[in-house]
């Protein structure tokens, strides 16, 4: 009884620095946060109860709508192109030519870059008056393009940022081309020696074997997207053009510690969560279907 | 083998002989028995130099009391939170229109007085600068470096166009076409150079509507985003898009470069007017010296004004740094001590000749004129004096009615909406959120008050004990009875009195 208790002590202790770590630096601030949701707080003040009137409050703000709004634009589009380019670029990096890794590096760079550099940089691409993208458009369409000011005009900003992340895929492609290798070599000769084209090699043993990885990403591209901070907030904190890249987590962001408003900030805190649950639960109901895992 | 054998303790040598090292060479200096007030400031480069000069005179005057500054960036976020937490500086160097967003939190401690204490009094300021620190009739906040702006604007660009350098616009609709006369277009339909821009630098972009006579704020419980003078100056500001495109003008700023650079629009002779502030010199002497060597190619005068509004003449906006102790600092009188050198004419002028700017007092020594190389300064301290000098409104709602006329700006310039549609929306949004916090703020008040009747212990306690040598509590004005409560027994867990007014004020 004693060895035990003791054995009981001794793993406690072992596993005591993560068991602490989480609960004061995750566990007790997410709690913390469930409750300053329903407060009036403003960090230099102590909480007071408010009820649910963060929660009403926001119901009618018509930033917090444009800003989710926003957001779900982005999610909805960033998501699935950035899905087609990265695997059209591991579909293309599996290829058997020579200096592959080389070609791999060069798309993999850009997810290396810090997300400041990145947004800096891009901001000069972006650039309405001379930046090298328009100026590119120009010339490949013999100047019959006039480029727009990509982040200087409304129609555009949100455009901007998607061709961003399209850009930074890196990462997902990496997985996807990790996936792809997996494909079981006999899938692909059984469809050849049964005349498959290339597409329908594609269509019919590629895809479905990658489906688990597709999910995956897209699940990680949906938390990704709808938390969209880092760039937009670097390009403009204020959203500029009329607030039409003012996302969901610059809003919070200024509600918690510019407006000195963090009930408020909270509460869309856990309204995001809600959001993120739900969308994620919806993703893995409806892949259920098309996502074929390796053992069955 | 021989060699491997070697390396580890070598190199386990190497490292603790480093980390010893380096501890030595970290180690604080041996404690003098001063007492140290610890100062962050926001300032950098020779802003920066100016400050360590006054802190450095301030250390050697006396030797009871050693200022350590600290730099800190984004300082008014790092404040908050250093107060939150309980562990915030002595004294932080805050911008003036965080004062009413800390003051209504009680995150700052009342100047009061300290200032009755020690003979520190609005007469001797520039009424604005002292005004700024002031929330709901308590000080708390006292300027260190002024601001005010005026029109500055490119001589040569003025000769080009045919324009008398020596006469800048007095009135708007002169503005206006001088400004046409002074804009290029390039081949390719794109503007090379602007005469002006409303969008530039885009700092003001809330406040077109007081250089028109309007106003933010009535100062008490209005909203006032869309009145008769606001519509009419962001109309003028929709003219330009009107006349010149507003993609145009949007992709024209869009390749201006950064404002701390010499690609800077106004300095590299793109854009001939700015609504600019006193800094500007600075940047001038920096960025495009040959601006104001051999031959001064830039001037500075009043913002021009509604031809038909002749007393709005002379409009600028104000701002200032200034220095606030936070709730909870350590040391506050001997924090105090320090906030009263800079008040001084000597600290005051040795701080704002660094800056090249003008005082914050109306005291000034000759030398202080003869020495400051801005040679606009005495302009820029007269607007600052004069009648039409316009300020942020000092409401704890300020940052987020900034953010909302600067996006309505954005949607005027755009032509997505009409100024009217924009500052409607504005005011719709805007005026439940005033009346909310304002509600709370009359409940907060009332609570206080009844706190304060029923503890007159602690009036006494703090009564018999003067100013400058009490602890850390500080003053107890008798607007501001909370001042000596916090952490208030009130607000400590959230009183249910005030938990149900507060409902009230939400609902």
């Amino acid at each position: 009884m004693k060895a035990f208790s003791r054995e009981r002590w001794t793993a406690l202790a072992f596993i005591a620095p993560w068991i602490i770590g989480f609960s004061v630096f995750l566990a007790y601030p997410l709690l913390a946060s469930i409750y300053y949701s329903f407060c009036d707080y403003s960090v230099l003040r102590p909480p007071v109860l408010i009820g649910v009137a963060n929660y009403r409050g926001l119901l009618v703000d018509s930033v917090f709508w444009q800003s989710l709004g926003n957001t779900l634009w982005y999610a909805a589009f960033a998501i699935p192109i950035s899905t087609v380019v990265a695997i059209t670029l591991a579909l293309l990096l599996n290829t058997k030519v020579r200096g592959m890794t080389l070609y791999r590096t060069i798309f993999f760079i850009p997810s290396l870059l810090p997300m400041v550099a990145l947004a800096v940089l891009w901001q000069w691409i972006f650039n309405g008056q001379q930046g090298v993208l328009n100026d590119i458009l120009k010339k490949i369409s013999f100047g019959f393009i006039k480029g727009p000011d990509w982040l200087g005009a409304t129609e555009w900003s949100k455009w901007a940022l998607v061709i961003l992340a399209a850009w930074s895929v890196g990462n997902a492609m990496v997985i996807y081309l990790a996936g792809l290798q997996d494909v079981p070599r006999q899938l692909y000769e059984a469809a050849e020696l049964d005349g498959a084209t290339w597409w329908q090699k594609t269509r019919n043993v590629t895809l479905p074997m990658l489906s688990p990885v597709i999910l995956f990403n897209v699940i990680m591209g949906i938390i990704g997207s709808l938390q969209v901070f880092t760039v937009p907030y670097v390009i403009s904190p204020a959203g500029s053009p009329a607030r039409s890249i003012y996302f969901y987590s610059m809003y919070l962001f200024d509600n918690a510690f510019i407006y000195h408003k963090m009930g408020y900030a909270c509460a869309m805190g856990w309204i995001m969560f809600v959001l993120i649950l739900i969308l994620t639960m919806t993703a893995l109901k409806l892949s259920e279907r098309h996502v074929h895992y390796g053992g069955s | 083998m021989r060699i491997s054998n070697l390396t580890a303790p070598v190199l386990a040598a190497g490292i603790l002989a480093a980390f010893y090292y380096s501890e030595k060479v970290v180690q604080p200096k041996p404690r003098d028995d001063k007492i140290h007030v610890v100062y962050w400031e926001k300032w950098t480069s020779f802003e920066g130099d100016a400050i360590r000069a006054v802190v450095d005179a301030y250390n050697a005057s006396q030797n009871r009391i050693h200022v350590d500054l600290l730099t800190v960036s984004g300082i008014e976020n790092k404040t908050l939170l250093a107060i939150a937490g309980g562990t915030p500086p002595d004294v932080a160097g805050l911008y003036g229109p965080n004062v009413a967003q800390y003051a209504e939190d009680r995150a700052v401690v009342p100047l009061d007085d300290y200032c009755r204490a020690n003979n520190i009094k609005r007469d001797d300021y520039i009424p604005v600068y002292w005004d700024m620190g002031t929330y709901r009739g308590i000080q708390y906040a006292l300027p260190t470096v002024p601001a005010s702006t005026a029109l500055h604007y490119n001589k040569a660009m003025f000769r080009a166009a045919g324009l008398n350098p020596e006469s800048p616009p007095t009135t708007i609709e002169e503005l206006n076409a001088e400004a046409e006369k002074m804009t290029e277009k390039g081949p390719d339909g794109k503007y090379l150079k602007m005469g002006f821009m409303p969008a530039e630098p885009g700092w003001w972009n809330w406040g077109w509507g007081c250089i028109f006579g309007g106003a933010l704020w009535d100062g008490r419980s209005r909203i006032t985003a869309n009145s008769p003078e606001n519509v009419r100056a962001y109309e003028w500001v929709q003219s330009w898009s009107k006349r010149y495109g507003a993609t145009s003008l949007n992709s024209f700023k869009s390749g201006l470069g950064n404002f701390s650079s010499p690609q800077n629009g106004f300095l590299d002779g793109h854009v001939a007017m700015e609504l600019q502030g006193v800094w500007m010199y600075n940047f001038i002497d920096k960025y495009a010296p040959k601006m104001e060597k051999p031959v001064r190619e830039w001037g500075a005068s009043p913002f021009p004004h509604p031809a038909d509004r002749p007393d709005l003449a002379d409009t600028t906006f104000a701002d200032e740094d200034c220095l606030v102790i936070p709730r909870g600092a350590a040391h506050p009188n001997e924090a105090f001590e320090f906030i009263k050198y800079v008040q001084s004419q000597k600290g005051m002028e040795l701080l704002c000749l660094g800056q090249r700017k003008h005082s914050c007092l109306k005291k000034v020594s000759p030398e202080f004129w003869k020495n400051n190389p801005n040679p606009y300064v005495h302009l820029f301290a007269d607007l600052a004096s004069g009648k039409n000098v316009i300020v942020p409104p000092k409401i704890g709602l300020w940052p987020e009615l900034h953010d909302a006329m600067t996006n309505a700006f954005d949607e005027i310039a755009l032509e997505k909406k009409t100024p009217r549609e924009a500052l409607d929306a504005v005011q719709t949004a805007m005026q439940p959120k005033l009346d909310a916090l304002l509600e709370i703020q009359r409940l907060r008040d009332r609570q206080e008050h009844r706190t304060a009747d029923s503890s007159p212990q602690r009036h006494k306690d703090t009564k018999k004990s003067s100013p400058g040598t009490a602890g850390s509590r500080t003053s107890a004005h008798p607007r501001d009875p909370v001042a000596l409560v916090t952490p208030s027994p009130v607000f400590g867990r959230g009183g249910r009195g005030v938990r149900a007014l507060r409902l009230r004020a939400y609902a």
